[in-house]
């Protein structure tokens, strides 16, 4: 029997290091992989909330959450790759055309 | 059965069913050189004991004892654990598969199979699903053209042919209900019209079998679809760099793959260990293994006859294939299925 | 007891793969760890007795969504990444502000956790009912994400598509 705020706790960690990395990180594709994180962090809140009001309605949302992040993930990754093309770098620091 | 017995009894089970697909592996690397030399007119391994029988165990004994290299440009972490990967998820798809009935032992009923899971056949697509990582990244780590592009190509076409390989196994779930091996295993006893076994393939699930056996020789990266691994075209594909033990591993991956798909399409498809049963009381309680094992054999035997037989695909014919005739071929089966059923119900 | 085991024993995997993939340099390390990362979250939903979420957690994110990241990896091979400064600023800031909320959320948790435990495999989430729910009550939003996988298939499509071929240029020369 483990109390449900262990396993908000653990759900809080992963989306603060997701959090952390999405701030600190340079690289195009790993900042996109702490996006990735965040969502993991947010399935493992829903699916301990589901389990604990016995509602299986927090299982289903997490297949709309897992859903939405495959195609974000795809069309993200596209841009990455032509992001890539044009500029031959994925530090995030030097995709600055648009800065004043 | 309390927890210990439990663990006893799994563990037991699960050390004889690493032997077990160690030995098919190895006799079916045995099974292939024979059968394919005498589609090509020659004999085969004859000389390592009677008709070539201890040939798998000399090539095992060659493979330990040969020189490990390990080039110094690979990155070496991944270099080192993509085989293990693949072995890995490649034995691990055999703790759901069930061989055969109950077996009763003094008084403990045991199934005969590691773990009877709800969702076996997800577990075998997931486990499958993660298998294109150990390809994928023996490819990248060798840090070579030949390498990087045949795990590419073997990854894609991993990947592309997953997909009609679930498809394709929707229709037999649609039909028994459920995801457990074991209940779709029992939902094909018995008979139509007295002599025609009621398995899924004469069952309505025709297309679903070619579109299954289709896939599952593009996943094992076998003949027709070979060409990540073929020596005329990359050299050889994503093991390139690779020797000796290292190379033996992603060998065993490869056979071992194929034996769990052949053993997916006797559970789905072909009935199981169905089959008529006769004789006294312990030959019955051994014949479903028996019928088990020979549809096996026999679905081995198949992949190894298309070796034989048939040229390979090139990568965009591979590829349209899978994307223009399997992935909607694998769509319509499912919705004619699911019409069915629920016009009948 | 089992049940708090399993729990801390993959609850610190996730966290470790979770601090590997900010601490490792190069993004394939990064994507590896995150696959730990997921892999050990799937065995989690199965401690709550999400059954399919677990086996779809591991065939769509870990088996599918992780396999692209390591094709993009290895296609766009750019190598380790370099510290500059705007990192190390976002690092001198970020961490301890990012810590402070964390610990602040646990506190705040345990302290206030009068919401109870959950048991061993507490809401057994078969294929049959997720099924049912997604069909009957949840038809609209099912259909609309199918519409959003299309649209998302289409744009990947079109943005990572070579820029010779959509122009129409009889022939190509050099990269």
């Amino acid at each position: 029997m483990v109390p449900l705020s262990y396993y908000l706790i653990l759900s809080g960690i992963l989306f603060s290091c997701g959090v952390v990395g999405f701030l600190i990180k340079r690289n195009l594709i790993t900042i996109f992989m702490c996006i990735e994180l965040m969502l993991n962090g947010v399935n493992l809140s829903f699916v301990a909330f589901a389990a604990h009001w016995h509602a299986l309605s927090g299982q289903v949302f997490v297949f709309f959450v897992m859903v939405v992040a495959a195609a974000e993930t795809a069309v993200g990754l596209a841009i990455i790759i032509a992001v890539f093309r044009t500029r031959e770098t994925l530090n995030v620091d030097q995709v600055n055309l648009l800065k004043l | 059965m309390d927890v210990t017995t439990f663990v006893i009894v799994s563990v037991i089970k699960s050390v004889i069913a690493i032997i077990v697909l160690l030995t098919a592996v190895a006799y079916s690397v045995w099974l292939e050189r024979k059968v394919v030399g005498h589609m090509q007119n020659r004999w085969g391994p004859t000389r390592v004991g009677p008709f070539g029988l201890l040939q798998p165990l000399a090539d095992g004994i060659k493979f330990l004892l040969k020189e490990d290299l390990t080039p110094p440009y690979v990155y070496k972490p991944l270099y080192i654990a993509a085989p293990m990967i693949a072995v890995i998820f490649a034995l691990t798809s055999i703790s759901v598969i069930p061989i055969g009935n109950w077996i009763y032992i003094g008084d403990l009923h045991i199934p005969l199979q590691i773990t009877d899971v709800n969702i076996g056949l997800l577990i075998i697509l997931g486990i499958t699903s993660m298998g294109v990582y150990g390809v994928a990244l023996a490819g990248w780590s060798s840090n070579s053209k030949y390498s990087l592009l045949g795990g590419l190509r073997a990854s894609a076409q991993m990947v592309s042919y997953e997909i009609s390989l679930g498809l394709s196994l929707i229709g037999v779930l649609i039909m028994s209900g459920s995801f457990s091996l074991r209940t779709i295993v029992e939902s094909q006893q018995g008979h139509f019209w007295g002599f025609i076994p009621k398995w899924n393939i004469f069952h309505g699930q025709e297309i679903a079998f070619f579109v299954y056996l289709m896939s599952a020789y593009a996943e094992t990266n076998r003949v027709p679809f070979d060409l990540p691994e073929a020596e005329t075209e990359l050299v050889a594909g994503y093991h390139t760099e690779y020797s000796a033990m290292k190379f033996a591993m992603f060998f065993m991956a490869e056979y071992a793959n194929m034996i769990t798909v052949a053993c997916l399409a006797t559970l789905l498809f072909l009935g199981g260990w169905n089959g008529p049963l006769f004789g006294p009381y312990w030959l019955q309680a051994v014949l479903p293994v028996l019928w088990f094992v020979a549809k096996v054999f026999c679905f081995i035997f198949l992949y190894i006859w298309v070796r034989g037989t048939l040229p390979r695909f090139r990568y965009d014919q591979l590829m349209n294939f899978a994307w223009k005739f399997l992935f909607p071929l694998a769509i319509a089966n499912l919705i004619i299925t699911g019409l069915i059923v629920a016009l009948r119900s | 007891m089992l049940h708090f085991l399993l729990f801390s024993i993959f609850g610190a995997i996730a966290v470790a793969g979770a601090i590997n993939l900010l601490m490792q340099r190069h993004p394939i390390n990064s994507a590896l760890s995150l696959i730990a990362v997921m892999a050990s979250l799937a065995v989690e939903y199965l401690l709550l007795g999400a059954e399919f979420v677990a086996a779809v957690q591991v065939i769509v994110y870990a088996g599918a969504i992780m396999v692209l990241f390591v094709f993009v990896i290895m296609l766009l091979n750019a190598g380790e990444e370099e510290r500059t400064d705007g990192s190390r600023v976002a690092a001198l800031f970020g961490i301890p502000a990012m810590l402070v909320g964390a610990v602040l959320v646990a506190w705040t948790l345990l302290k206030h956790s009068g919401t109870g435990e959950v048991a061993l495999g507490a809401l057994p989430g078969a294929p049959t009912t997720i099924g049912w729910l997604l069909f009957h009550d949840y038809l609209l939003p099912f259909e609309v994400t199918s519409i959003l996988v299309l649209i998302a298939i289409m744009g990947a499509v079109v943005l990572a598509a070579r820029p010779e071929a959509t122009a129409q240029r009889p022939r190509k020369e050099g990269a």
